[in-house]
């Protein structure tokens, strides 16, 4: 991160739009505000198409030949298809309620990342090409051709927008930018605009089961080695199914629990709890490797791309034969659990309607989907007094608690993880009201955004929420930020750096692990890190 | 200066010269008075109808509302049944509570950081004040207007005037016997109200940049249509038995001229005209669009109940065997299962 400004120079912004109008502001592609383009070889794998070396800083783009009547074609058919797209283009009052709602916009100061600009960059060309008053009145309505400059614009700002739906919240008619920026990249999809931070994981995705890559043997290896760093710092020796025909329920998380500190806490905490039922109630739950993977890169290339990756999890709960699928702590993936799933790949009717073997809960609104979400199972657990937990194991943890946008915004699910919180740790201090629950702020680096070129831009999308953890950092002398986002476990450490340093990330299941008390188990000095417990310091070093 | 904003004041005033010099001295009164109110009146509705139904066209893939609130998962965790509704009943009052208190607009707030140190987000109500009384206003003029085009008048306006005359009452009794005739609230709040929002958009910096000439264009035009309507009730008293007779023509389709009727009438009645025209082309079209807005009409119970995509279509996934195919000697080396062992 030494090529980036420091904390102190980055937060001198200026949110005052510059004399040029916006449409007479070419765009800029800056070093660190933007990701690289796609390796042709991952858009190739996918059948994607205009798969090419490119180089965003070149001044040719390698497209198509007819790119603009592709671009105009697609346009013409999402209208038709999207009623949101449609709706969204025509009925702005550009009454700026959402202009400083966006992370990008308070974190830049680039008008165009204000939510309402970044449509308009679209808007401005479907008036040209859609409107009768656009048609006749040109400039003076707001229309504009679709020009090569006006491409770069497209991706630079599309790509600078993580799909929170922050904006979409304050917005009098709902207009959700988020769902033009989707509108937008599939757009530029079609012309082979990508970015490898995107493309690549999804073709990874498509192929192995999961982003990063992990070949079926080298994710055995990944849990076995967890199984050896759980049997060392806490005593429990476990096992881990895999593709077990059968199970009871099959476990889907993100990958990046899998790979990256600090989220493989976070999935020896998963173990450890699937352990602990196993032993106390029987629990029969299976994780594989074809599905290995929770999250879905695909969403943030087109709705084709999110169903093709999505559909490996009903089909892989089919062919195991188990009752119900759960899936593990992380925000994108459950936007579109939530919202997508159902409707792109459903009914799966060959699941049933989830119920809980160990408290009898029947997942009423889970009914369909047929998709528990852990914390809503843990929660169900602690409720019905089936975890033996010590929270003063967490003691040493000062928690604040991060709402990701897509389980906020995209799901609702906000009282839950509190309520698990509130039972594992004894230290707990909220975020500003208007930076938390729906109004959460993003973690700056979601929708595929999370890769290392565009530090700048992460840094700078986090602000807001890095600045609400240092606020409660100050006052309460909160040390660790918790989620349930393998996305935010694997940015947050750089952001709380940057802004915050001394605050370290956890997941939910991580402290649930730490406080779940096994029956006769070793006594525990460190937690799931080997960092010593409050009061343990001298013990833990023997 | 500013092009955009210049652009529409010059509109507006050029809708005024036309149809005051075109009533006053060319004396185009059948043009202004008759025909183009029923033209406007044509266009306005079908245009507003075609515009409902083009959107209306478009499919609705994917059931996206956005959730504002806790949704409904166990049953000891309080759901927010409006902000995250999951029953029919629940949507129609997070609608309701959009279109008639603009809720979300509500939570607007405003973000400052202060000395490169704290950042804050303070509550910013004026927005939401102001375009609240501007609706509001605008409707009660609207419905006040129905004496125009009705008689007898119906209870409801009658009961609307008295309550909107509160004023009449309250300060300006005494007057009374002077012959000034009563004051209308709502026309006050709606110029006061249009204006701010005008200023607003001219004073601040963001919301400048972001304003087309489109937006400044309906603003203009309703200060036109308030100023216009102030002036013949207040200052210049028109004949109002000659308007009621010209309007009660135009409900009844029998349409007439009365002498004596002022050029500023005119101008009034052609102003509403072309903001009935501009609707259906322009984005004063969210009265239609927020009841089809689908992050905020659609039901949050997506997990419970599948919704059904009209064009979903089967695309090409990586099926199983195809991986198993690929990874299987190092998934039978490393003790996975397989389902072919060869
Ligand atoms: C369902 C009914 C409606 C809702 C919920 C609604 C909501 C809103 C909201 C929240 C604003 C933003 C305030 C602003 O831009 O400053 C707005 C602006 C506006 N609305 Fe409406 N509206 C409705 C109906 C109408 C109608 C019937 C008109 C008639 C002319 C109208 C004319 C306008 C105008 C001119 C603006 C722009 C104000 C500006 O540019 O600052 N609206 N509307
Ligand atoms: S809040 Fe909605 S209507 Fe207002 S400018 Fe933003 S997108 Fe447009
Ligand atoms: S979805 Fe989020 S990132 Fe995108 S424009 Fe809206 S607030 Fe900004």
């Amino acid at each position: 991160m030494s090529d980036i400004p420091t904390a102190e120079e980055l937060i001198k912004i200026n949110h005052n739009p510059p004399a040029t109008d916006w449409m007479d502001t070419p765009v800029n592609i800056r070093k660190g505000m933007y990701c690289y383009a796609s390796n042709p070889k991952s858009v190739a794998y996918l059948g994607l198409p205009n798969a090419r070396k490119w180089n965003p800083l070149d001044d040719d783009w390698k497209l198509p030949e007819n790119w603009q009547q592709i671009l105009h074609e697609g346009f013409k058919e999402r209208l038709e298809r999207f009623r949101t797209f449609k709706v969204y283009m025509d009925i702005c009052v550009r009454c700026g309620a959402c202009a400083d709602k966006c992370h990008f916009f308070i974190g830049t100061g680039d008008p165009k990342n204000m939510p309402v600009l970044r449509a308009e960059l679209l808007r401005s060309v479907y008036r040209n090409d859609f409107t009768t008053a656009g048609k006749v009145l040109g400039k003076i309505a707001g229309a504009r051709e679709l020009t090569l400059d006006v491409l770069k614009e497209w991706w630079y700002y599309l790509f600078q927008c993580t799909e929170c739906r922050r904006c979409s919240v304050f917005c009098p008619y709902g207009i959700d930018t988020a769902e033009i920026t989707i509108m937008g990249r599939e757009l530029l999809n079609l012309i082979g605009l990508n970015i490898d931070w995107i493309a690549t994981p999804v073709a990874n995705c498509f192929r192995t089961g999961n982003h990063l890559g992990i070949q079926p043997h080298a994710f055995k290896d990944m849990l076995d080695f967890f199984v050896e760093d759980i049997e060392e710092v806490t005593g429990i020796d476990l096992e881990v199914s895999y593709q077990k025909k059968g199970a009871d329920i099959l476990f889907i998380t993100p990958s990046g629990d899998v790979f990256a500190d600090p989220g493989t806490y976070t999935c020896m905490g998963y173990m450890i709890l699937f352990d602990y039922l196993k032993k106390e109630y029987g629990l029969d739950v299976t994780w594989s490797t074809y599905a290995s993977e929770g999250g879905n890169f695909g969403f943030f290339t087109s709705h084709e791309t999110m169903k093709r990756l999505n559909a490996k999890m009903y089909a892989e709960a089919e062919r195991l034969g188990v009752k119900w699928i759960l899936g593990g702590e992380c925000g994108h993936m459950w936007r579109v659990v939530t919202q997508y799933m159902d409707t792109m790949n459903g009914p799966a009717n060959f699941l049933e309607e989830p119920v809980s073997p160990i408290t009898g809960t029947k997942f009423e609104n889970t009914k369909s989907t047929k998709m528990v979400h852990i914390v809503e199972f843990t929660a169900d657990l602690i409720k019905h007094g089936k975890l033996n937990l010590d929270k003063s194991r967490n003691d040493h943890l000062n928690i604040t608690f991060h709402d990701s946008c897509n389980t906020a915004r995209g799901m609702g699910m906000l009282d839950e993880p509190r309520y698990i919180i509130n039972n594992v740790c004894n230290n707990f201090h909220e975020m500003p009201a208007n930076t938390i629950r729906e109004q959460t702020f993003c973690c700056g680096s979601g929708s595929g955004l999370n890769a290392g070129e565009d530090m700048e831009l992460r840094m700078c999308g986090g602000l807001p929420r890095a600045h609400a953890v240092k606020h409660v950092h100050e006052k309460y002398g909160v040390n660790s930020l918790a989620c349930i986002c393998a996305l935010d476990r694997a940015v947050f450490p750089d952001l709380m750096d940057y802004w915050v340093p001394g605050v370290e990330v956890t997941g939910l299941h991580e402290m649930v692990a730490n406080a779940l008390v096994f029956p006769g188990e070793c006594k525990r000095t460190t937690d799931l890190r080997g960092e010593p417990l409050l009061g343990m310091e001298d013990e833990a070093d023997e | 200066m500013n092009v955009k904003y210049m652009f529409s004041l010059m509109a507006v005033v050029f809708l005024f010269l036309f149809s005051y010099l075109g009533a006053e001295v060319a004396g185009l009164k059948v043009l202004f008075g008759i025909i183009i109110p029923y033209v406007a009146i044509l266009i306005f509705v079908a245009g507003f109808v075609s515009r409902m139904m083009d959107w209306a066209a478009s499919a609705v893939p994917f059931a996206i509302p956005t959730t504002c609130g806790q949704q409904s998962s166990l049953p000891w965790i309080k759901q927010n049944r409006i902000d995250n509704p999951s029953t029919k009943t629940g949507v129609i009052i997070r609608m309701l509570l959009e279109i008639l208190c603009f809720r979300s607009l509500f939570r607007n707030t405003k973000m400052k950081i202060h000395q490169g140190q704290k950042i804050s987000y303070k509550l910013e109500i004026w927005l939401w004040v102001s375009a609240l009384a501007f609706h509001w206003a605008f409707l009660v003029v609207l419905v006040r207007h129905l004496r125009f085009f009705t008689e007898p008048i119906p209870g409801f306006v009658k009961f609307l005037e008295f309550m909107d005359g509160f004023f009449k009452i309250e300060f300006v009794d005494s007057f009374m016997q002077i012959g000034l005739p009563g004051i209308f609230m709502s026309g006050l709040v709606l110029l006061a109200a249009v204006s701010f929002l005008l200023v607003r958009r001219i004073m601040v910096p963001q919301v400048k940049y972001i304003s087309l000439a489109a937006d400044f264009f309906p603003l203009f035009l309703i200060i036109g249509i308030t100023v216009s309507g102030i002036y013949m009730r207040y200052v210049s008293k028109v004949d109002i038995v000659g308007i009621k007779e010209l309007t009660m023509g135009l409900a009844t389709l029998h349409p007439t001229i009365p002498e004596g009727i002022s050029s500023v009438f005119f101008v009034h009645l052609f102003f509403v005209c072309s903001l009935l025209v501009y609707i259906p082309f322009s984005k004063l079209m969210h009265m239609g669009g927020i009841f089809l807005s689908p992050t905020r009409n659609m039901l949050a119970n997506t997990r419970a109940f599948r919704h059904v995509n009209p064009w979903n279509y089967p695309v090409k996934t990586h099926t199983y065997e195809e991986y198993e195919d690929e990874f299987r000697e190092k998934m039978i080396d490393a003790g996975l299962p397989v389902d072919k062992k060869e």
